[in-house]
């Protein structure tokens, strides 16, 4: 190598290391300054492991923490938004009887994505499924498109809404996973209010997380596993 | 030339002064500036909104400053914690002003967080 071109490569070198020590703070300021946060992390998928067995009957702690969390009446007529319900499940056969809370599967391939007709529905990097009430428009394909009837309408002019949880007239809503929790790495209400600890939540993709483990371990079943939607919201002793 | 000019500015200077007197006098709350000066957040504010309801819903990066709820913080009146309540809130006043509808408050608080927990205790 001739010796210009060794000053040439050397010059660059120093002055591509100058530049970016020069840039590199006021990069790093300027994202500081207007507060950036990460994104949700496509690495990360949110779910959920109900105990069954855990699941008290007449326990109605998980649906009251959720209508608090969320701003919801608690009322639950056919035009009240209802986020998570209660049911309660008998076999004929054999008069075994089960109390679970019921609430947006979080699907991994998600039907009420694939009917919006404006892409309000969508499901966000970490395995939750949101409306945008931006762009929703009303239309509640999402609902019928539901397995679960997970999702509710919103009939009235709401007041006083949650400033963390913004909800309206004529959109469709459903069970955030209480995402505005999860941002701050709080987890959601419903699982926090449980006093039988029969809701897990957790990161299923974390082989080392909680959840992951006793999903390993213990057999849970999605329900309506047949339509392959690969829910993140799993049941045990069902 | 000069004569022109003058004259433009004797022409200028009372139409700009009767926009200042008529313009809203606004309660802006606590106040104060967070995210730029108070004349290109009157131009632009909507565009961070905008922009930051995209990135939050969609993405998940909810940066706190430029979020609705914030500026609620910060500017709801002191009285009554509200941005939209009266004539001379801070969103309302102007908005009546310039005749621009806004629905954000629809679905979105327009009370300071605080307030509400009060509320909620009574």
């Amino acid at each position: 190598m001739s010796e210009i071109d060794s000053q040439r490569r050397q010059f660059l070198k120093t002055s591509a290391g100058a530049a970016a020590i020069a840039i590199a703070p006021g990069m790093m300021l300027f994202q500081t300054a207007r507060g950036d946060t990460q994104a949700a992390s496509s690495k990360v998928r949110w779910g959920m492991l109900i105990d069954t067995a855990q699941c008290k009957e007449g326990c109605n702690d998980c649906v009251n923490a959720c209508n608090r969390e969320n701003g919801l009446s608690g009322k639950t007529g056919p035009t009240d938004s209802q986020w998570i319900r209660k049911i309660e499940i008998k076999d004929v056969s054999s008069g075994r009887e089960l109390s679970l809370p019921m609430m947006c599967q979080h699907c991994e391939h998600p039907p009420c994505v694939d009917v919006c007709p404006t892409n309000a529905s969508f499901k966000r990097a970490d395995g939750i499924v949101l409306v945008d009430r931006h762009r929703c428009i009303g239309c509640r394909y999402c609902m019928m498109a539901c397995p679960y009837k997970a999702r509710s309408f919103v009939h009235e002019p709401l007041q006083d809404q949650n400033p963390d949880v913004p909800r309206g007239k004529g959109t469709v809503e459903a069970c955030s996973l209480c995402v505005h929790r999860i941002d701050k790495g709080q987890i959601p209400a419903c699982a926090e209010a449980c006093q039988n600890k029969a809701i897990l939540f957790g990161d299923l993709n974390d082989a080392n997380s909680e959840i992951a483990k006793k999903i390993r371990s213990v057999a849970s079943v999605q329900i309506r596993a047949d339509l392959q939607l690969n829910t993140g919201v799993r049941y045990q002793g069902l | 030339m000069k004569l022109l000019a003058s004259l433009l500015l004797c022409l200028c200077i009372p139409a700009v002064w009767a926009a200042e007197a008529n313009a809203p006098k606004l309660d802006i709350g606590k106040g104060g500036q967070c995210v730029k000066d108070t004349q290109w957040m009157r131009k632009n504010h909507m565009h961070l909104l905008r922009h930051q309801r995209d990135e939050a819903v969609r993405k998940g990066k909810r940066s706190e400053q430029d979020s609705l709820k914030n500026c609620v913080e910060c500017h709801a009146s002191l009285k009554d914690d509200s941005v939209i309540a009266r004539e001379d809130s801070f969103c309302a006043g102007c908005h009546r002003y310039a005749a621009v509808k806004t629905d954000c408050f629809e679905c979105h608080a327009s009370k300071r967080k605080p307030a509400l927990a009060k509320k909620d205790v009574k």
